[in-house]
């Protein structure tokens, strides 16, 4: 398990992380290519199949849900290129989170200003 | 002799490109942030570095788990972008120095540091978008050096060892023999952390702490573990290590001739630093 007992709801990318969420990361690396967020797209269950994605990762990629996808040994800098083919940026997955609707989540920033 | 003329730090978060795609400079949201270029822009116009060497973190473009360095130099002939799976617009290359670069690598493992060398680098965000607020547009009015420090996967190098990186850095730039002006750069930062229920996470006086410091004194950041820079700056906020290293090459007498810290762009801090390095006064006789 991560170092992250100090730091509430955070989980550091380490050794343990990076292993277990080799495969889901690989897949998301993909995404840098426009022609594999089409195959993805096209027929997501054969894309997953392909990078060998366990039930856990699956499920969380099927849920986009952000925190599973990390539980799962994602790594936000990669999951953010899944969250792109949805047109989703880093506001977005922020919201989703932090349990926020989007405005509130953007509007706790902008309250971070003062 | 090649001379180190300054250090440059900004933020380079992606939501930075996509303003300037949409053209936001003037947005109230954006304003705060983009007004603090001009004066670094009319330095460098002044200046005309012939050579940037550029202190950043690849973000899953270029390297991927199976084979992530911790510290990396490009020895390209031109650096090229990607859309990084956003569909961000690709730029048109950006040339290298390869002599510089091979340089640079000589030295540094002379000096211990044991580098990958790279001799393609496909640049991200973290490159792309310092350059478009620097060097606005498709010119390419200096050659580039990229130096990428591991922040994706734990355990990253020390705030201490990034900056020995950079002295090393410095110490390789001014053994050069061509006449030649650098300007060294440090992206990312500052504090920011996008996963998590601790996600949109800033720290206002970390932040201040960290810029007073890289002016007047670098090494009052050494202490800091890389656990303790998350804690303290978020997940991503650890991209104040490449400002480390970027402070770090400045070998001379450093002054802070601009600044600008605004809240907040996207999830992130943003802040910029511009640094004068002049050469460290003679030696008494």
């Amino acid at each position: 398990m991560s170092q992250t007992q100090d730091i509430p709801g955070t989980t550091l990318f380490d050794g343990d992380e990076a292993q277990k969420g080799l495969a889901l990361n690989r897949m998301c690396f993909s995404f840098n290519s426009a022609e594999n967020r089409a195959e993805f797209r096209k027929d997501e269950d054969a894309y997953c199949a392909k990078f060998g994605l366990n039930a856990e990762q699956r499920a969380a990629i099927k849920a986009r849900n952000v925190l599973a996808l990390i539980a799962a040994g994602g790594n936000v800098y990669y999951l953010a290129k899944f969250a792109g083919i949805f047109g989703l940026n880093v506001q977005d997955i922020g919201a989703q989170q932090t349990g926020m609707s989007v405005e509130a989540f953007k509007a706790k920033l902008l309250e971070s200003a003062t | 002799m090649a001379r180190i003329i300054g250090g440059l730090g900004t933020s380079h978060v992606p939501a930075i490109g996509a303003a300037i795609v949409k053209g936001l400079q003037n947005d109230p949201y954006w304003k705060p942030f983009f007004d603090g270029f001009p004066p670094v822009r009319e330095w460098l116009s002044r200046e005309k570095p012939d050579v940037c060497v550029i202190f950043y973190n690849d973000h899953g473009l270029n390297f991927f788990l199976d084979n992530l360095p911790t510290f990396a130099v490009g020895a390209a002939k031109e650096y090229t972008s990607e859309d990084e799976g956003w569909g961000l617009p690709i730029k048109p290359p950006y040339p290298g120095d390869p002599d510089l670069s091979w340089h640079i690598i000589e030295s540094l493992v002379a000096d211990e540091f044991d580098v990958a060398t790279c001799q393609q680098v496909k640049v991200d965000h973290a490159f792309v978008n310092p350059m478009e607020l620097f060097w606005p547009g498709d010119g390419r009015p200096v050659r580039f050096v990229p130096v990428l420090i591991n922040t994706v996967q734990h355990p990253l190098p020390s705030a201490r060892r990034c900056y020995k990186l950079g002295q090393a850095v410095g110490r390789a730039i001014d053994s050069y023999p061509k006449d030649l002006k650098v300007v060294v750069l440090g992206t990312g930062g500052l504090s920011h952390q996008l996963d998590g229920e601790r996600a949109g996470f800033i720290n206002k006086d970390f932040d201040k702490l960290c810029l007073d410091a890289l002016v007047s004194d670098p090494e009052a950041l050494l202490g800091y573990s890389t656990h303790d820079l998350v804690k303290l700056a978020g997940t991503q906020g650890v991209e104040i290590l490449n400002w480390i290293a970027m402070r770090g090459a400045l070998t001379g007498r450093v002054s802070q001739l601009h600044r600008n810290y605004h809240v907040p762009i996207s999830n992130t801090a943003s802040g910029l630093l511009l640094l004068e390095n002049k050469p460290a006064l003679a030696k008494a006789a």
